[in-house]
């Protein structure tokens, strides 16, 4: 299939080519899970190596990075932080996906009002639809599940 | 993005309940679809148990899993691809799934993640 030798072909590019890739993330893993350090850490190698990450979409028990509400060691940033700081350095979109979000108590100023409660998603963060995350499959060159 | 097209291979390896990731994949799954992308999905591991017909979760406040995946068809995702060695492994055969599946060898997986744009895992 045509698929197929495409991403052969990317692959087989030599190590010296100057190859720009856009990538897509999907992340699953809650906070204590070790899925959202190795997307933060891929995040950081694939833009120091001239790679575009386009989006990051929480999704699942994944939405926790989205909150504001975390609060980490004393020596290390919250994930929502880290996350909100290297969106903000790379352009990169932090959408958190809206049915796993709010049923895990994370909403935005939209959400909260709908359901009469407070505001806790991290700045930087968006909160939309599955939508999003099929439109970045489209769009970008590789996914990836952080699961 | 309207006419863009790939295809999509969403991989399951997780038991049908005990977490939610089995559904959230059928949720992905039928995004996609209502996007006009095709889509297939392939069972490894434990997740083949979430295609077991006759599931009764009512007592553990769940919905049955496979009467939704039994209407994958509907939304025209048709290629629905389990791993022989894991039915077998589990003493299940395709005539014990809620839906008509192809069961594949480990090369012919291979094959398939090979041949799709966009390979996810649950």
């Amino acid at each position: 299939m045509s698929a197929g030798a495409a991403k052969t072909a990317g692959f087989a590019k030599p190590a010296n080519s100057p190859v720009s890739l856009t990538f897509a993330l999907l992340v699953l893993g809650g906070v204590g899970s070790q899925s959202q350090i190795s997307a933060l850490n891929f995040t950081r190698a694939a833009v120091g190596a001239g790679h575009r990450v386009m989006r990051v979409f929480f999704f699942s028990d994944g939405v926790a990075a989205g909150s504001a509400q975390n609060v980490s060691a004393p020596d290390t940033d919250a994930i929502a932080a880290q996350w909100s700081t290297l969106a903000a350095a790379h352009q990169i979109d932090l959408v958190v996906c809206a049915t796993s979000a709010v049923r895990r108590g994370i909403l935005d100023g939209g959400e909260a009002s709908r359901y009469d409660r407070a505001i806790t998603l991290q700045n930087g963060f968006e909160i939309s639809g599955l939508g999003q995350w099929v439109e970045a499959c489209l769009l970008a060159d590789r996914t990836l599940t952080f699961g | 993005m309207a006419s863009m097209k790939k295809s999509f291979l969403l991989i399951c390896r997780r038991a049908p309940y005990g977490q939610s990731l089995a559904r959230e994949a059928l949720d992905v799954a039928l995004t996609a679809a209502t996007f006009d992308q095709q889509v297939a999905m392939l069972f490894l591991g434990d997740g083949v148990l979430q295609l077991l017909k006759g599931q009764q979760p009512a007592a553990i406040a769940q919905k049955a899993l496979d009467k939704q995946l039994a209407a994958l068809p509907l939304y025209d995702i048709e290629m629905v691809y389990v791993e022989a060695e894991a039915l077998q492994q589990r003493g299940l055969a395709l005539s014990d799934l809620a839906l008509p599946a192809q069961a594949l060898s480990a090369d012919a997986i291979a094959e398939q993640i090979n041949m799709h744009d966009v390979v996810l895992g649950f």
